[in-house]
């Protein structure tokens, strides 16, 4: 008798290796659809948003909260010497802060000389914490606790410190999930700003330990790029906002055709110790369609 | 009912402490797995039927947090909760070597699966150094985790168990 047929006042359950055939094929037909839409993720995304991220914004808020009160305690003494060192400094700085003043008035002329906008400051942000981080060991991403009820979708640039962190790659009512550029197989188009070469920098798994990511295809046909220069994000890239500062280039060489370089880079963000980022709510599809329209 | 009320809680409170707490205890960057050790235990402890449901839905956890397509790891999880539900003909809950072994083994396919699906066929060669700096660290690191977690595992799976029994004995 088949094991599958029902037999009288027994209770139904399908056999191990019939429901490892069905949830098989389930998974090949879920991995197909996802590899080129996103029909379940908007479902799923919300459901898992109400059971788990509420968990993980407590625990990581709790843990945050233990390690500030031990890290206050251990620096209380260590402040109140400081504290006197401190003041004076204050004064010496406020002196200097005059000084520093004039020179910004100076800078911002020669930024607009040099054609170069206010760095990002002109985009509209949004904070978010980080709540939980990859649960594998091969990449890099995490999860942060706003999503689209704050206003995020998919591919918005995320910063912190005045870096390229990453961008969202996935969103929930709740939380989004940030694929970082130093996660291996994250590609960004970038441009050494003082020249103007494009280049393209990818993270890389083996890199991450000496903390930096790896550059190619730079085409630096005068020779004009040097090791510290700034790499900020291209216009050509098609999710990134233009010159957002990626890093400084750390080392170069040139490739074996002798028409392109590569190398290192030093990245402008600290990712082993991020705690809070910054969501640019600007797509860079919204900007072309404005460029356009005008 | 109440089974599965149960081991749906300990999948979400592994998972959120393997993305959280797990996180900032992470020895080079290496985190333990503790999704393998849940789907490996729960297989060769309750055979191959509920290791591969349990398997599927770790595995999907992970898939909708952190996964580039939606099954894949779902996949891997439920395969190795089946293969490890097929040792369960051979488990005593008394003894540790064979639990150790199979979570060690599982952890160590997944680990080189990963590898080869994610990084070899993108034509990153280099397994001396991924499987030194990722895989090995992991197994290591799952292996200490499941020394403390697969007791307490097995003292809930025999509580879920003895009331079973009860329960039927109570139709009978």
């Amino acid at each position: 008798m088949s094991p599958i047929v029902k037999r009288k006042g027994e209770r139904f359950t399908l056999p191990g290796k019939y429901l490892l055939f069905v949830l098989t094929i389930v998974c090949c037909v879920m991995m197909l659809l996802t590899f080129g839409t996103d029909l379940f993720n908007r479902p799923l995304n919300t459901a898992v948003g109400y059971v788990v991220v509420p968990f993980q914004q407590g625990i990581s808020r709790a843990g945050e909260w233990l390690s500030n009160r031990s890290e206050e305690l251990v620096e209380i003494r260590s402040l109140l010497e400081e504290n006197t060192s401190l003041k004076e400094q204050v004064a010496e700085l406020t002196e200097q802060n005059t000084i520093l003043q004039q020179e910004k008035y100076e800078l911002n002329n020669l930024r607009k000389l040099f054609e170069l906008d206010d760095q990002y400051s002109d985009y509209e942000k949004v904070g978010a914490r980080i709540i939980s981080r990859d649960s594998g060991n091969w990449y890099s991403n995490f999860t942060i606790d706003k999503g689209y009820d704050d206003g995020l979708s998919v591919d918005m640039n995320v910063i912190a410190g005045g870096g390229l962190v990453g961008r969202i790659s996935s969103v929930g009512p709740n939380w989004a999930k940030v694929t970082s550029i130093i996660s291996d197989g994250s590609n960004v188009s970038g441009a050494v700003l003082a020249t103007g070469d494009k280049l393209m920098v990818s993270g890389d798994l083996k890199l991450m330990a000496d903390g930096v990511i790896s550059f190619s295809q730079l085409l630096d046909s005068e020779g004009k790029v040097a090791a510290g220069d700034k790499v900020v994000t291209s216009n050509i890239s098609d999710k990134y906002l233009p010159n957002i500062l990626i890093g400084y280039i750390h080392t170069l060489s040139q490739d074996a055709n002798n028409l392109t370089k590569s190398g290192y880079i030093t990245p402008a963000v600290d990712f082993e110790h991020l705690d809070e980022v910054l969501v640019i709510t600007q797509l860079k599809q919204q900007i072309n369609e404005e460029e356009a329209l005008e | 009912m109440k089974k599965k009320i149960v081991v749906t809680i300990i999948i979400l409170v592994c998972f959120i402490l393997q993305c959280t707490v797990f996180r900032s205890l992470a020895f080079g960057g290496i985190i333990p797995n503790l999704m393998i050790i849940l789907t490996s235990s729960f297989g060769f402890m309750r055979g191959d039927r509920e290791g591969l449901i349990i398997g599927f839905f770790c595995g999907l956890l992970c898939d909708i947090f952190y996964g580039d397509i939606l099954g894949f790891y779902a996949l891997m999880c439920m395969y190795i909760g089946f293969v490890n539900g097929k040792f369960s003909r051979i488990f005593y809950p008394e003894d540790i070597k064979l639990p150790i072994a199979l979570i060690v083994v599982s952890d160590l396919t997944y680990g080189i699966v990963c590898y080869i699906l994610q990084f070899l066929l993108r034509g990153k060669f280099d397994f001396p150094f991924y499987f030194t700096r990722v895989i090995l660290p992991e197994a290591v690191y799952t292996i200490m985790v499941t020394i403390i977690l697969y007791p307490l595992i097995l003292k809930i799976n025999e509580r879920l168990e003895v009331k079973e029994r009860r329960s039927e004995q109570k139709f009978v």
